[in-house]
């Protein structure tokens, strides 16, 4: 199908725009009935402790108390909470309420009723016997601990990550291309460090909610603020231990994810509430919960040993990542791969290559999904790398990456041996260059008033969907008068894919955006769709509407060769009637709606799965500048300059906002957003007033371009662009630091003290 | 207790319990577009105007309100629609979830500040948080939207 | 969340002051700091029905009642007149507007919190604090009492001649300070009040010819303080920035004198 775009790569607003701005109710908190029982969780205020007994008797008796649970009271079947294809690589190792706590504010008691102050009152005066046990918070001790974190039978890994529960291992694993030993010896220059990152929060505004009802047919109905509608039907019916036939879930406008809500962090609670007491219920986390026991970024310590020739040609890069996957295991076995995945192939030049890497289980808060996935942790050790590098060599930061990046056409052995068809990282390395007026400032300009302004850069690549794995479907209906149903599978998470598939679908068919209507995700709705995460949503949902549009016209054309009594080989379908070129016959798209709605045996009606072999990375080049104070360390960001090659721009706009919002998330992680735990395993940070969030003070001058390549496997020459953008700011702006005051801080976040110390 | 309060220009008449918040209030009320963020006061999602004034309902006692007049943003959907126009226009709104806050602020900024200046209009937006736009594209919005009619008289 | 039975608002200060005398009464003021801890009361007294909203200016002194917000503070041009940049600097990172449309001063300084600019502000300036029963005596004296019952009324501050200059660090813009430091000036004499360190401000006097050089002046001056470690910073690098911020207010001061 060769259609031109109309629609696409032009900056339509968003479909409920409107309904958002006007604060209509259409959140999960919004919709839930008035009736619903309050859930909440009691949670552990040790790191590490089995329960002995559990007195609710005096909590049950208060007035308005339905339901207090206990690990007595749910299935003893092993499952988890990530959000992930099945069979899932995550270990099998939650239960909806467990005998053994294993991080402060892991689920000992689930209280249901029928107001918050009763429900609060109660959880008072439950009385839980503690043996409490000692912790394991350091995860560079944890592998072969003799404390086990999950030492129960019942324990299981489905796929082989190298999981043995026995040794505190999630996962391990690792590849070697070429000898990297022998390469680094030849090297004329090497470095070795060892980055730390840490657990930030994806700290969406609306925090983690649900809220669960039977409906007439018994079933059990979940709405839930999540990205993986499907997933989460899935999980429950594993932790429930009931059929999937008997779950139904359904995805209201959503308060943000950043990959938060890709782990079925809260459906759970009032699920099991719902089918022990009949009736609705909902749970509403905290910030306080929000912060303490949910699933942020896999802290990890990345050590990266890089070397070069004389040249500055890149000879051979290792990386060993350690990830703190926490109590449970969501997405530790997956996201370790991306933090070399994802970072070593910005590289075209090494000869040899080696990762490897170790998961470890520790009594800290599970980790989970965030924005970045890994690929964010490992960039920020490699590329920092490599600017340390530069520095050995004596090197322009920007000179060594025109030397050594990746370019269109190569093929990617530290990437599966993908073949690179589309990118512009050149092009975006040139762009935001100018953008910066590198040559001018760099390396620094003193101020003159105790004040240094230094630049710094780092590159990033992620991938588009899990390739192999990921499956996006939606099915297409014509309706009377000739408009469009498209049904999603995908979550909309704000980040309005609802409006960005249907302008692949308008111009697919040709029509007006306002032909389309969205229909966002129900599971007995929608199509399977395995959910808006890794990337995928536009990439592998955009094509698999690429396809049912291309089915949907085809089926156009056959009624209307039927309603005009002639051969299909001679009509055209111009998206507002079908008619003959040739004859001068014609019927409109209307008449053919309003048509089938009458003595008619063939739905016109299409759906199309995708999925995709490979990944194609979206790249992009971030520059930070920073002005540092050299008595106190304070660094402030003054400018940041981003050039991305998301392929074509389905949407400019929307994709610039994912961009600055990607940034500012990103240069939290850079400068402001600690974990940290006090040696009995309280997580500090668990408020807004101790968690800090960039305010709009803090995240400077942000500019962003795009330039853009084509690839032809993605939709209109799309890939992704959620992700990506949240990876270059640490390794950027830790550069630029550098590069003022020559302090180098390889801890996030880089606060003023730690600055202050390199200083002295 | 009994209060006696405007509610987006309607006199209410509305028990309340001595110690609860004009967040929890509001909400029961049916003002679903404030909603709550955090619990320290710090994300300013719950924000609405007392008397004129921009306040985190979160942190107001419902009992306070008594004789005051509340205003959310069922109460301001014009100013909502026409603001939100050119937070929509660039994409801003995101996942929507902070922007009724917001819009509330913009509000009693627009009110109270006699200069426009970037660096006032941020420091004025500074306890509204966001974490999907990274605040760009609505200082765009709130920019283009301050300015609007500027260039009225040229044609 | 604070939880309690009855709201009160108080139509006298007699009434209020009574009520407050038993433990289970709490005074409630911007609840900022009071709605996030978890507390069960039975009694909160609101003062806001007793005409404390406001800054009133006379010629020896301003008179801030208990019960204005620091954004009135921020934003009242006699004080602004009078300290110039001032009590803009001491506020505008507090958060956000919306939060200082609530906060008052009176919160502020009853509680005497470690992070408090308002209190480090104060300090620095000839500031009196009006208590129902304790009557009139200096911030600085009451710093150090103990936590009682009595009803902080009004805050005084006296125009003495004095100017002032704060700055504070933070790790975000609106953070909690990481220090804070107010100085002022008069002819002879530094009066230099550095909070946060974490603990709540206190207050140097010292003579402006001890040291010739301003930058052992400031050194002298973070001397005098006791400083801690918390995760926003460690005592090492807080007495630092509290020299380096000193030795800048300093210098602003002796600028300003020409």
């Amino acid at each position: 199908m060769n259609v031109k775009m109309r629609t696409v790569n032009t900056s339509v607003q968003k479909k409920d725009a409107k309904a958002l701005v006007t604060g209509k109710p259409v959140f999960t908190d919004d919709l839930a009935p008035g009736d619903c029982l309050i859930v909440k969780v009691l949670r552990s205020p040790h790191a590490h402790a089995l329960i002995g007994q559990i007195d609710t008797e005096k909590a049950n008796k208060v007035d308005g108390i339905v339901c207090i649970l206990t690990y007595q009271d749910v299935p003893n079947k092993r499952f988890t909470m990530a959000g992930q294809t099945y069979p899932e690589p995550s270990p099998y190792d939650r239960l909806i309420l467990d005998q053994r706590m294993r991080f402060v504010g892991d689920a000992a008691a689930i209280v249901a009723g029928e107001t918050e102050e009763a429900v609060d009152h109660a959880m008072r005066l439950i009385k839980v016997d503690y043996e409490v046990l000692e912790p394991v918070l350091d995860f560079r001790k944890a592998k072969d601990h003799k404390v086990l974190i999950h030492p129960e039978d019942n324990w299981e890994s489905l796929c082989p990550v190298g999981a043995d529960n026995r040794r505190n291992l999630c996962a391990c694993g690792g590849e070697e291309h070429g000898d990297v030993n022998e390469l680094l010896e030849q090297c004329d220059y090497v470095v070795e460090q060892v980055y730390h990152t840490k657990a930030n929060q994806q700290a969406m505004m609306e925090t983690f909610r649900a809220y669960s009802y039977l409906d007439a047919y018994g079933r059990l109905n979940m709405v839930a603020s999540t990205q993986v509608t499907f997933h989460v039907r899935r999980i429950l019916a594993h932790a429930l231990d009931i059929p999937k036939s008997r779950i139904r879930v359904i995805k209201p406008r959503i308060g943000g994810g950043f990959g938060a809500k890709q782990t079925v962090v809260a459906e759970v609670y009032p699920a099991i509430v719902t089918m022990k007491t009949g009736r609705a219920a909902k749970i509403i986390y905290s910030r306080y919960e929000s912060q303490i026991a949910s699933s942020p970024r896999h802290e990890m310590e990345i050590r990266v040993r890089v070397g070069a020739d004389k040249n500055g040609i890149l000879q051979a890069i290792d990386v060993y990542t350690l990830s703190n996957t926490g109590a449970y295991g969501e997405h530790g076995p997956t996201t370790v791969g991306l933090s070399g995945h994802k970072s070593i192939p910005l590289y075209r030049t090494p000869r040899a290559f080696r990762f490897a890497y170790d998961v470890v289980y520790t009594n800290c808060m599970s980790a989970g999904a965030y924005r970045g996935y890994g690929a964010t942790q490992g960039i920020f050790a490699v590329e920092s790398a490599i600017n340390e590098l530069a520095e050995k060599i004596g090197m322009d930061k920007v000179k060594i990456r025109e030397l050594n990046m990746v370019r269109e056409g190569d093929i990617m052995p530290a990437y599966y041996g993908e073949t690179l068809n589309s990118c512009a990282l050149d092009r975006c390395m040139a762009r935001a260059k100018e953008m910066m007026e590198w040559d001018r400032k760099y390396p620094s300009v003193d101020m003159g008033n105790g004040k240094v302004r230094g630049v710094g850069v780092a590159m990033a690549m992620q991938g588009s969907a899990i390739s192999g794995v990921d499956v996006a479907s939606v099915e297409l209906r014509l309706n009377d008068d000739g408009f469009y149903t498209l049904m999603i599978g995908a979550s909309d998470m704000g980040t309005g894919c609802d409006t960005t598939l249907a302008q692949v679908a308008s111009d697919c068919l040709e029509c007006d955006l306002d032909q389309i209507v969205v229909h966002g995700t129900d599971t007995d709705v929608s199509p399977y769709d395995s959910g808006s995460y890794a990337s995928s949503t536009m990439y592998l949902t955009g094509m698999a509407v690429v396809k049912a549009c291309g089915e949907m016209r085809d089926k156009i054309l056959d009624k209307g060769a039927e309603y005009l009594s002639c051969e299909k080989d001679t009509l055209e379908f111009d998206g507002s009637r079908v008619w003959q070129p040739a004859g001068g016959l014609e019927i409109s798209l209307k008449d053919i709606g309003n048509k089938v709605m009458c003595s008619n045996n063939n739905m016109l009606s299409a759906g199309a799965s995708h999925t995709s072999p490979v990944s194609p990375p979206p790249f992009m080049v971030g520059m930070a500048e920073v002005e540092v104070d050299k008595e106190t360390g304070e660094a402030e960001l003054i400018d940041y300059v981003a050039v991305v090659d998301c392929g074509t721009t389905i949407n400019p706009n929307l994709a610039r906002i994912q961009t600055e919002g990607g940034l500012a998330q990103g240069i939290g992680m850079a400068l402001y957003e600690d974990i940290t735990y006090t040696d009995k395993g309280q997580m500090i940070q668990n408020s807004f007033m101790q968690y800090k969030l960039p305010s709009r003070l803090d995240v400077g001058n942000i500019r962003v371009e795009f330039e853009s390549s084509y690839e032809p496997t993605g939709p209109f020459g799309a890939k992704s662009i959620g992700e990506i953008v949240i990876n270059t700011p640490s390794p950027a702006i830790a550069d630029a630091i550098a590069s003022a005051v020559g302090a180098r801080v390889r801890e996030l976040p880089i606060t003023a003290e730690k600055v202050y110390r390199e200083i002295k | 207790m009994q209060i006696e309060f405007t509610l987006n220009g309607r006199l209410i008449y509305e028990e309340t319990s001595d110690d609860e918040t004009l967040f929890h209030l509001l909400r029961r009320k049916g003002c679903y577009s404030v909603k709550c963020g955090c619990e320290t006061e710090n994300c300013g999602l719950c924000t609405v105007l007392v008397n004129g004034v921009s306040r985190l309902s979160c942190s107001y006692l419902a009992a306070r309100a008594d004789g005051c007049d509340v205003v959310t943003l069922e109460g301001a959907q014009k100013e909502a629609e026409e603001f939100g126009s050119f937070l929509a226009a660039e994409g801003a709104e995101q996942c929507g979830f902070c922007s009724p806050g917001l819009i509330m602020n913009v509000l009693a900024m627009e009110k109270e500040l006699d200069s426009y200046e970037e660096e006032n209009v941020k420091e004025y937006l500074a306890g509204n948080l966001c974490r999907c736009s990274g605040y760009m594209g609505q200082l765009r919005a709130v920019k283009s939207y301050l300015s609007r009619g500027e260039n009225r008289n040229e044609c | 969340m604070i939880r309690f039975k009855n709201y009160v608002r108080a139509e006298s200060l007699e009434e209020a002051y009574n009520l407050n005398q038993k433990k289970s009464s709490v005074i409630g003021a911007g609840m900022m700091w009071l709605k996030v801890q978890n507390r069960i009361k039975m009694t909160l007294v609101d003062l806001s029905g007793l005409g404390l909203d406001g800054v009133e200016e006379t010629e020896e002194e301003f008179v801030i009642g208990a019960m204005c917000t620091l954004r009135q503070l921020e934003i009242h041009k006699g004080l602004d007149g009078y300290f110039p940049g001032l009590f803009k600097e001491c506020t505008r990172s507090i958060v956000g507007v919306q939060f200082r449309n609530g906060a008052t001063v009176g919160g502020s300084i009853f509680g005497r919190f470690g992070f408090s600019d308002i209190l480090t502000c104060m300090l620095a300036l000839d500031t009196y604090v009006e208590l129902y029963k304790g009557g009139i005596i200096p911030l600085e004296e009451f710093c150090s009492q103990k936590y009682n019952r009595d009803i902080l009324v009004r805050i005084r501050i006296k125009k003495d001649g004095r100017r002032a200059f704060y700055a504070s660090s933070r790790m975000t813009k609106t953070d909690f300070p990481l220090i804070a430091c107010c100085v002022s000036a008069t002819d002879d004499t530094y009066y230099v009040s550095v909070g946060a360190r974490p603990a709540k401000a206190e207050l140097a006097v010292i003579s402006r010819r001890e040291r010739e050089d301003v930058e052992e002046l400031a050194a002298l001056a973070a001397d005098h303080f006791r400083y801690g470690t918390n995760f926003r910073g460690s005592a090492e690098y807080r007495k630092h920035l509290a020299a380096v911020y000193v030795k800048r207010l300093f210098m602003v001061l002796d600028r300003e004198e020409g």
